[in-house]
């Protein structure tokens, strides 16, 4: 199914938090241009996996290989740098900073301010509430708002991949909408994107291609439409609360 | 359980080698050495009774030496003779100028003083976590050095507090060197004391289990402070003349290497680590004092020795955090195993 | 004198001292900040700003430059203690790195001793700092050395706000300090955030251990020790951490101590240090984010 070179390759990935192995040998791959969706049940391994691609958690064994180069053993900062931006579960944004402060500290590894300029003006006509808030602090935005935020100041970052975990979490319904409707433009314009999302329908119909993890190993992959009718799918959840 | 009664043994058998040292020392070395043989134990006392909060509790405090402090001017107080008050503390209140104690009675009530000073300070602080109980516990410190310098009625202020007997001998505080490990290994090595140790390495979920780590923190905090009291008092008696900042700072970073270097979470080690930086003090004052090797004289380098000590102190944070002995006992051969050794392997039957 | 005159007296040593701890207080705040480390080791970089100062002007140096070297000196000796010191054990337990702390005091205060002796040394402070004013023919009194502390704890704030505000690498420090995964999860290189944080802190420290020397009039090895702690008492009321906070804590604990000297009566007088370190006591208890962070908590 893999063909040549994809951007992104996990190969076997194995990661330990103390004495619980959280992953037990993942492997997936992100061709460029691709939405891939991760889903599963809690503590399936979705949020560990988007972890140690982006140099936040270790990994004991296992490749994590980015466009050519082995990045497992990078700092996350370095990996930034290399061209994967994750917006991190629960937001993370710096709720002391202004928006503009955030979406600043995001293109902090840029050195093109014309590009940051361009990017900027990019983001208010992808989440047009940003230019509203502008000077207001992000941990003063409401939950939707502050969603939009993180979503930015990864872009901000001029990703050639997006590591998006749980867009929806936290964010009122209508703005749901409104958040995947901004994920489907980005995907237009040709973004790679890697989404954990606990709601599978709406990832599913956003993605390309889908993993299902099940307790550490993925139980399950394919084409998003076709997993979309698949019973397997539910089983796996089912199966993780065994 | 069998691994429990080791230690007490343990005790009991450095006790007898105790006695022998406490009275026979004197005949066979010099003062010099029973010197520091009685420094020794007598750092020790205080090092352990620091070991219960710091060490065995997870309640860092920087306040320790407060509880010294109040108790050698307690003990210094009652033990002063009705002349001797009547000529250095001429305000003092009434109800304390007409009398004198011994030297057993004066030290008890300084470790009951302290005692009941930890209670009251304990109570509201033991709730604080972390580096704020520290800074809080150092501004008990403070506190403490402040009304010392200022309530010079009792205290004579900042001027040198003199003519405390010379009551202090080797047997004495071997003595009660024997008492603070017996009451203190039996505490630690009890399911009290296991709790305590609950509270230390994971607070949340010693509480989730029910533990009251308020009450676990404060009992230890206590009981430390109890006998920082005696010790203080010992030390008043040793010295016979001191003032508040003997009972400071300086004695704080001394007592808390000692503690760190032997190991927080073990009695054996706290004395190891006494004995340790005892020995070495007193190897590297000599050098600081300045010596000739032949042509050479090396001047005098006054403070060299803390600056080596603050050195080791840092590589012993880097290197070994858990000091000489970490949580593990020194059996002195009963078992020759460790404590905790002896309680994973009672576990895995 | 009148009243009036006697207050105003007053809120002018209040506004100096508060500056000094104020100065003292956002240094330790920064690095609290970015690394959760109460620093003890501050106190003796301001020892190490002023001695140089002293030593430089010894040697003919003017008062300007020589302040200007020992708070780069201070800056290099808060480089080195990170590097050396604190690097290594930087993800190691609280108690740890508090001890650590502790020891560095311990290795700086006596090496201070060791070449300088611990008593006290003149502070040659030029002629012009020492000029005095006198108002409403002399009830109101102060001197330049006065001025210039208040001048240049604004100038420098100043200077800081702008660079925690339009810098980067200041954005980073206040970033690092809120949520140190998040700053790198946005590419920020944190050991240049954290070592940038102790150079502006250490240059703080400098800073006000000059002017601190300068006001006492002396310098020795021990000088850095009551300030770091009245400075603690300051970042702790307004909100360890908190730069805008340290600065609040820095000029209320001015006012309070000079209230207390003040207006209180004799007796109460002596213990003023005693109300402080009470104060902060029932601050740790009760209001633990101090006065910048209400909702922080540290208790069980």
């Amino acid at each position: 199914m893999a063909t040549a070179d994809p951007l992104l390759r996990v190969d076997n990935l194995e990661v330990n938090f103390g004495a619980v192995r959280a992953l037990k040998g993942v492997s997936l791959d992100v061709r460029e241009g691709e939405v891939i969706a991760l889903v599963g049940a809690n503590g399936a391994g979705k949020s560990t996996t988007l972890r140690s691609i982006s140099g936040l958690a270790r990994a004991k064994s296992g490749t994590v290989t980015f466009a050519g180069t082995v990045i497992n053993k990078r700092t996350a900062p370095q990996i930034v740098r290399l061209g994967i931006a994750h917006s991190p579960e629960g937001r993370r944004l710096f709720g002391g900073l202004s928006v503009a402060e955030n979406l600043r500290l995001g293109a902090c590894t840029r050195s093109d301010p014309d590009g940051v300029a361009r990017d900027t003006e990019k983001m208010f006509v992808l989440f047009p509430i940003l230019r509203e808030r502008w000077k207001q602090l992000a941990g003063t935005l409401s939950g939707g708002e502050q969603q939009q935020l993180a979503l930015a100041r990864a872009l901000m970052a001029a990703p050639r991949l997006l590591l998006l975990d749980e867009p929806s979490l936290g964010v009122a319904p209508l703005l749901v909408r409104h958040i995947f409707d901004a994920l489907a433009e980005l995907k237009r314009q040709g973004m790679t994107m890697l989404l954990v999302e606990q709601n599978i329908a709406l990832a599913l119909e956003l993605a390309d291609r889908a993993y299902v993890l099940r307790t550490g190993k993925v139980a399950l992959s394919g084409i998003a439409s076709e997993l979309r009718v698949d019973d397997r799918v539910a089983q796996a959840y089912l199966g993780a609360a065994e | 359980m069998k691994a429990d009664l080791r230690i007490p043994l343990a005790v009991a058998a450095a006790l007898i080698l105790a006695a022998v040292v406490a009275f026979g020392a004197p005949h066979v070395v010099g003062d010099y050495f029973v010197r520091i043989l009685l420094l020794i134990a007598l750092n020790s006392i205080l090092v352990l009774s620091l070991s219960l909060s710091n060490g065995f509790t997870g309640v860092f405090s920087l306040g320790h030496v407060g509880f010294i402090g109040a108790g050698a001017y307690a003990a210094g107080i009652l033990s002063l003779t009705v002349q001797q008050k009547k000529a250095l503390l001429p305000h003092l209140p009434d109800l304390l100028n007409w009398f004198s104690l011994p030297f057993l009675p004066a030290t008890l009530a300084a470790g009951l003083f302290a005692a009941i000073l930890a209670v009251i300070v304990g109570y509201p602080l033991m709730r604080l976590s972390g580096y704020f109980v520290s800074v809080a516990t150092m501004g008990f410190l403070i506190i403490v050095n402040v009304v010392l310098i200022n309530a010079s009625d009792f205290t004579r202020g900042a001027r040198t507090f003199t003519g405390v007997p010379l009551a202090t001998s080797l047997p004495w505080v071997l003595g009660w060197l024997a008492v603070t490990l017996l009451v203190l290994s039996r505490l630690v090595y009890s399911p009290f004391g296991r709790r305590m140790k609950a509270v230390r390495d994971d607070t949340i979920a010693a509480s989730a289990v029910g533990i009251s780590v308020l009450r676990a923190r404060l009992v230890a905090f206590v009981i430390g402070a109890f006998f920082a009291g005696v010790g203080g008092s010992l030390y008043a008696h040793y010295l016979g003349s001191f003032s508040p900042n003997t009972f400071y700072f300086a004695m704080t970073m001394n007592l808390i290497a000692m503690l760190v270097l032997g190991g927080m979470g073990s009695l054996s080690g706290a004395i190891i680590g006494v004995i340790c930086v005892s020995i070495l003090s007193e190897v590297l004052r000599s050098v600081e004092r300045g010596f000739t090797i032949g042509d050479i004289t090396v001047p005098a380098l006054f403070g060299a020795s803390q600056i080596v000590l603050g050195f080791l102190f840092i590589l012993i944070m880097i290197f070994r955090p858990k000091g000489i002995m970490g949580d593990r006992e020194l059996t002195f051969g009963l078992s020759g195993r460790s404590a905790n050794h002896n309680q994973k392997e009672g576990k895995d039957r | 004198m009148s009243q009036l005159e006697y207050i105003i007296q007053q809120i002018i040593n209040a506004v100096s001292l508060g500056s000094l701890y104020a100065l003292v207080a956002v240094g330790l705040s920064i690095v609290f900040g970015v690394l959760k480390l109460t620093n003890f080791a501050h106190g003796d970089v301001m020892m190490v700003g002023a001695f140089t100062t002293v030593l430089l002007i010894g040697i003919g140096m003017p008062f300007a430059p020589a302040m200007l070297c020992g708070i780069l000196a201070s800056a290099v000796a808060g480089f080195l203690i990170e590097r050396i010191a604190y690097r290594p054990i930087r993800n190691a337990p609280d108690v740890t790195r508090l001890l650590t702390s502790l020891a560095v005091t311990y290795i700086l205060e006596n090496l201070g001793i060791l070449l300088f002796t611990s008593s006290p040394r003149n502070f040659p402070l030029p002629d012009i700092l020492n000029t005095s004013w006198q108002l409403s023919g002399g009830a109101i009194t102060f001197t330049n050395i006065n001025v210039l502390t208040v001048a240049l704890t604004f100038v420098s704030l100043i200077g800081l706000g702008w660079f925690i505000t339009r810098t980067t690498i200041g954005l980073g420090m206040r970033a690092a300090a809120e949520d140190m995964q998040a700053a790198q999860l946005v590419g920020l290189n944190v050991n240049k955030v954290i070592i940038i944080a102790f150079i502006v802190a250490s240059a703080y420290a400098g800073l006000a251990g000059v002017l601190w020397a300068a006001q006492a009039g002396v310098v020795q090895p021990q000088m850095g020790f009551t300030p770091l702690l009245k400075a603690f008492v300051a970042a702790i009321i307004g909100g360890f951490g908190s730069i805008s906070g340290a600065l609040l804590g820095g000029y209320m604990l001015g006012a309070l101590e000079i209230f207390i000297v003040a207006f209180m009566p004799d007796v109460v007088v002596p213990y003023r240090d005693a109300i402080v370190f009470a104060l902060l006591i029932a601050f740790l208890l009760f209001r633990p984010g101090g006065l910048m962070q209400p909702n922080r908590e540290i208790k069980l």
